[in-house]
């Protein structure tokens, strides 16, 4: 292995970051004060500004893309958990009539992490391999049968080496997993505490304990993985990848095939979902850019679903240990959390994981004292990253039951008791977080009364409702690499026509980015969303995003095309204050028109408007920019990580129906109210709630991805049959309610809707199960043998006398309480 | 690879492809007619992003031989624009699922309308939720939670069983 510089891990994004400037005045005016611009786009539901062309069959997705002598490419994966390559002979395959060419791990020795201070892995293996599935060896074919049977004629010798599946075992073990980690199979360690925790448990009243397994699970986009290279005629480098990060793998590509950044083009074509599961680069584009250049023809791989389920980067599984504290009046006094993190073969994302498990814990519930230690471990697994609600959906299961059990407890209603909790507006953290608007109280509010809460105290045995809260960020403060350049940048031209063209690197994933800087730029010129071209996610033709990662998109980039749509906006207003001598205050732009406020009468149409405009100031272009503010998170080493310049806030009620004669759980309904500070596009709002809850509706009772320690360490069923996602009928009714409470820090007040909304799914079927049957689930999914096991327990504790008759006279007829009162095994 | 020459009807069209005997129709739709709105989610049946009609009835193109859909009438994504329910070029349901939001990414979309028609032409009159659901339970959607392709589908329903002059 080559030597590597010692990761310097979270010490870059404290230090040195500076305040970016603040954008002075454009062209010398100060910005004129408007009053309130009617809302005349903003919260409206919209076509979406490209789904029509989806709906038709004509959008081309990655695999769509057709190219004269395109090649296909097929990667060898590892069939062995762990085992070091003894010798790789391609010859037989290059031999083969139809192929083109062979990558191995040699030929892309340089190690890559989306986290830079964790490069350790490479394109392909090199020496050895860390789970079943990693890649070996790549092939460009004519076709894909031919590029499958050359991978077959590929020989490799492996000496097979133990392998570990579990976390604890691994750290305690003697084989390291991944060579570039710094001390055996250690990945990340992160302990922080602030305030006395002991003390704040030992003054508590009731101190809840619990141990919580969190199964991991993984996204299941529909469209798999895919990626494209051609070298174009004069050199340059083009890669079409199905990604919601185009700028991390374009800096990654240009590290690891040694070549310049401007010589690569990254363009992501519209994307079939992605979920977290596409925010890093991945092995196939690696190797079909370095096949392009190799064969000069253009290189497809298109993973198999197969393929999809190994790549993974998916839900960490993590063992969570917690200790909470709390008074009489239920309060919360003070929070420990030990969890251990399985991280698989890669870090991916996990540096951050490891924080974010347990930083971004500390609202909505104010607590004076808080212990987290979490610890990430490399296992001979698929590896893990990020997935919707990245790193604090499993601990917000954790800490939502404990508050579930501890108002059983101390016998308040547990929304009252979250209430009681409230961080509120504009405070701090007790990790130092700054928190802006607060909708949490409403969320609440909203639930109790759609649900009809009241009817909880009444409902019979086997049917439940359980509620819980949850926060996440809209966006991290400091990007994944350090740097002083803006964390989003759009540009914005006007034409003559009456159209505007928005150029945006952002990633739409299918969350509907384009539509919301449409809306924006609609909003902002007087357009109607037709008038609105939307270029985005091409590193020719757009400025630098980030990326669809981090629910950063609507805060920041909204942000950065709110600040070019409003200079815009004053160039059109001014000009028509010109011709009508009027001062500009009076001027306002709606309805493809510019208009006289005082004398709605007296308008123009925008296009001779934007004319007028462009007559004034010449080509009508405008760039925003969108930088954090600096002010906002922890003064301590790590303390960045988990700030954000704005925090959303959910709350659902989940119904369930319980079977104790099966333990399969129905759920009935979710109810979702989430703060998204301001919907911009009101259903996309809905739809991003709505999704959100059933993502986590599937994690809580359905889903499982884990691989087999008793062969081999194979994925347990990696198709979308055996990895049961939720159809049409397994799916509750899902009612979303928006919630909102404008925070400064966004566009018109907006926060994010994409990940928050999944969070309190899990905790909230959790608590409906008990309060339905009287049982905790403190593992993942609520599978019906887990369920009617912990049934069957509760029972025969009944029957002991040892637990009181849970629900009595409450619906406990037929099998189940004659099997209490017979007894079970 | 031996190719074999294909006469199938699609959209009401005669079209002619060569093609390797063992390719699924799917194959042949995307890779040799480019009507790439059919799509591939899964390659076995599992996910249903790849549903076509043949003879009216939804089929799994992924599983489907190409050359068993010979002399059969296959529909695709691309046909409902052309349809006689459609207006400028879109259908009703598509028409109603851009209205609700009703596809996110879009990718299973194309799989989920061809379902639904046959569902509404089935049924011909306003479908249940119930009714939408089960017709569409092979097909996985993961980005909308399902709620509301449901609410396009019964509103496609109601568009098409008003009559036309009201619509």
């Amino acid at each position: 292995m080559p030597e590597q510089p010692g990761p310097e891990e979270d010490v870059g994004p404290v230090d040195g970051q500076v305040e970016a400037p603040v954008d002075g005045p454009v062209d010398g005016e100060a910005p004129e004060s408007e009053p309130e611009p009617v809302r005349w786009q903003l919260g409206k539901s919209h076509r979406k500004v490209d789904a029509m062309e989806r709906m038709r069959g004509i959008t081309r997705y990655t695999d769509d893309i057709k190219l004269p002598g395109l090649l296909h490419c097929k990667i060898l994966r590892s069939p062995h958990p762990h085992a070091n390559i003894l010798s790789i002979d391609v010859s037989r395959a290059l031999a083969m009539p139809g192929v083109h060419a062979v990558l191995t791990g040699e030929d892309l020795p340089v190690p890559y992490g989306v986290i830079p201070w964790t490069p350790d892995e490479t394109a392909l293996a090199c020496g050895k391999v860390c789970y079943v599935g990693d890649g070996v060896a790549a092939v460009a074919a004519i076709d894909e049968d031919t590029a499958i049977a050359a991978c077959e004629a590929i020989d490799v010798e492996y000496e097979p080496l133990p392998a570990y599946y579990d976390p604890e075992e691994a750290l305690a073990g003697d084989h390291k997993i991944n060579p570039y980690a710094k001390r055996g199979n250690l990945s990340k360690d992160v302990v922080l505490e602030f305030g006395d925790v002991e003390a704040s448990l030992e003054q508590a009243d009731v101190v809840v304990e619990g141990e919580y397994y969190f199964e991991g699970t993984t996204h299941g986009a529909i469209e798999p993985h895919c990626a494209v290279a051609q070298v174009e005629p004069n050199g340059l480098l083009t890669v079409w990848s199905a990604t919601q990060v185009s700028h991390y793998l374009h800096r990654e590509l240009a590290k690891v095939l040694r070549r310049p950044a401007h010589t690569i083009r990254v363009i992501q074509p519209p994307l079939g979902g992605a979920f977290g599961g596409k925010s890093e680069p991945f092995d196939l584009e690696f190797c079909v850019a370095l096949l392009a250049i190799r064969t000069q023809r253009p290189v497809k791989c298109l993973y198999t679903r197969e393929e999809v389920f190994y790549s993974h980067r998916g839900r960490h599984p993590m063992r969570m240990r917690y200790k909470t504290g709390f008074r009489q009046d239920g309060t919360i006094t003070g929070v420990s959390a030990r969890t251990f993190i399985d991280g698989g073969a890669y870090s991916s994302f996990g540096l951050v994981t490891t924080y974010y498990s347990g930083q971004l814990l500390c609202a909505p519930y104010a607590f004076p004292a808080y212990r987290f230690h979490s610890t990430r471990a490399y296992t001979n697994k698929p590896a893990c990253g990020p997935k919707r609600g990245h790193g604090s959906v499993q601990p917000r299961f954790a800490i939502e039951v404990q508050l579930d059990k501890a108002a059983v407890e101390l016998g308040l209603d547990p929304i009252e008791l979250r209430r009681r909790n409230d961080i509120g507006p504009d405070g701090m953290t007790v990790n130092e977080f700054k928190i802006g608007s607060n909708g949490f109280l409403e969320c609440l509010a909203r639930v109790e009364a759609a649900s009809d809460w009241g009817r909880r105290a009444t409902l019979p045995y086997g049917r439940g409702l359980g509620i819980a809260g949850s926060t996440y960020i809209s966006g991290t403060n400091y990007p994944i690499y350090p740097n002083e350049m803006p964390q989003a940048a759009v540009q914005v031209c006007l034409d003559r026509s009456g159209r505007a063209r928005v150029f945006s690197g952002a990633n739409d994933i299918g969350q509907g980015s384009n539509t919301m800087l449409a809306v924006i730029v609609a909003q902002e010129l007087g357009l109607e969303l037709d008038d609105i071209r939307v270029l985005s996610a091409d590193s020719d033709l757009c400025p630098v995003d980030l990326g669809a990662y981090s629910s950063r998109i609507t805060l920041m980039v909204g942000g950065a095309c709110l600040d070019a749509a409003q200079k815009l906006r004053r160039k059109v207003r001014a000009a028509v204050a010109k011709r009508w001598e009027l001062p500009a205050r009076r001027v306002t732009l709606i309805d493809r028109k510019a208009m006289d406020l005082e004398d709605p009468s007296r308008s123009v149409s925008i296009v001779e408007a934007f004319q007028w405009a462009e007559a004034d100031h010449g080509l009508l272009g405008e760039v925003g920019n969108y930088n954090t503010p600096k002010d906002r998170h922890g003064s301590y080493r790590g303390g960045t990580i988990g700030a954000s310049p704005a925090y959303s806030f959910t709350a659902h009620v989940a119904e369930v129906e319980v079977d104790p004669d099966t333990g399969v759980v129905e759920v009935k309904h979710i109810w979702v109210a989430h703060d998204c500070g301001t919907a911009l596009s009101r259903r996309i709002v809905e739809g991003q709630m709505e999704g959100s809850a059933y993502m986590g509706f599937g994690e809580a009772l359905m889903e499982r991805h884990d691989v087999d320690p008793g062969h081999n360490g194979v994925h347990i069923g990696p198709s979308l049959l055996d990895y049961r996602m939720p159809t049409f009928l397994d799916t509750p009714e899902l009612h979303a309610l928006i919630v909102e409470a404008p925070d400064a820090q966004g566009p018109y007040g907006a926060k994010e809707a994409g990940e928050g909304p999944l969070h309190p799914s899990i905790p909230a079927i959790a608590n409906a199960i008990y309060d339905a049957v009287g049982v905790r689930l403190d593992s993942l999914p609520f599978a019906p043998p887990r369920v009617l096991t912990a049934i069957d327990d509760r029972l025969a504790l009944e029957h002991a006398g040892e637990l009181p008759t849970f629900k009595l006279g409450r619906g406990r007829a037929g099998l189940a309480s004659a099997r209490a009162a017979g007894g079970v095994a | 690879m031996a190719e074999a020459l294909l006469s199938l009807r699609i959209n009401g069209e005669s079209v002619h492809a060569a093609a390797p005997a063992h390719w699924t129709l799917l194959e042949v739709l995307r890779y040799r007619l480019d009507l790439i709105g059919s799509k591939q989610g899964c390659d076995k049946g599992d996910c249903g992003a790849c549903t076509v009609q043949v003879d009216g009835e939804p089929v799994l193109a992924c599983l489907t031989l190409a050359c068993a859909a010979a002399g059969r009438e296959v529909r695709t994504v691309e046909g409902l624009g052309w349809s006689p329910e459609a207006s400028n070029g879109c259908h009703p349901l598509q028409d109603a699922f851009d209205r609700w939001d009703a596809a996110q990414c879009g990718f299973c979309t194309p799989g989920i309308l061809m379902s639904a028609e046959a569902l509404l032409r089935k049924v011909g009159r306003v479908v249940t939720r119930d009714e939408v659901r089960e017709a569409l339970a092979g097909n996985l959607c993961r980005c909308t939670g399902y709620t509301k392709i449901i609410d396009a589908v019964v509103d496609a329903s109601e568009m098409l069983a008003a009559p036309r002059d009201e619509t």
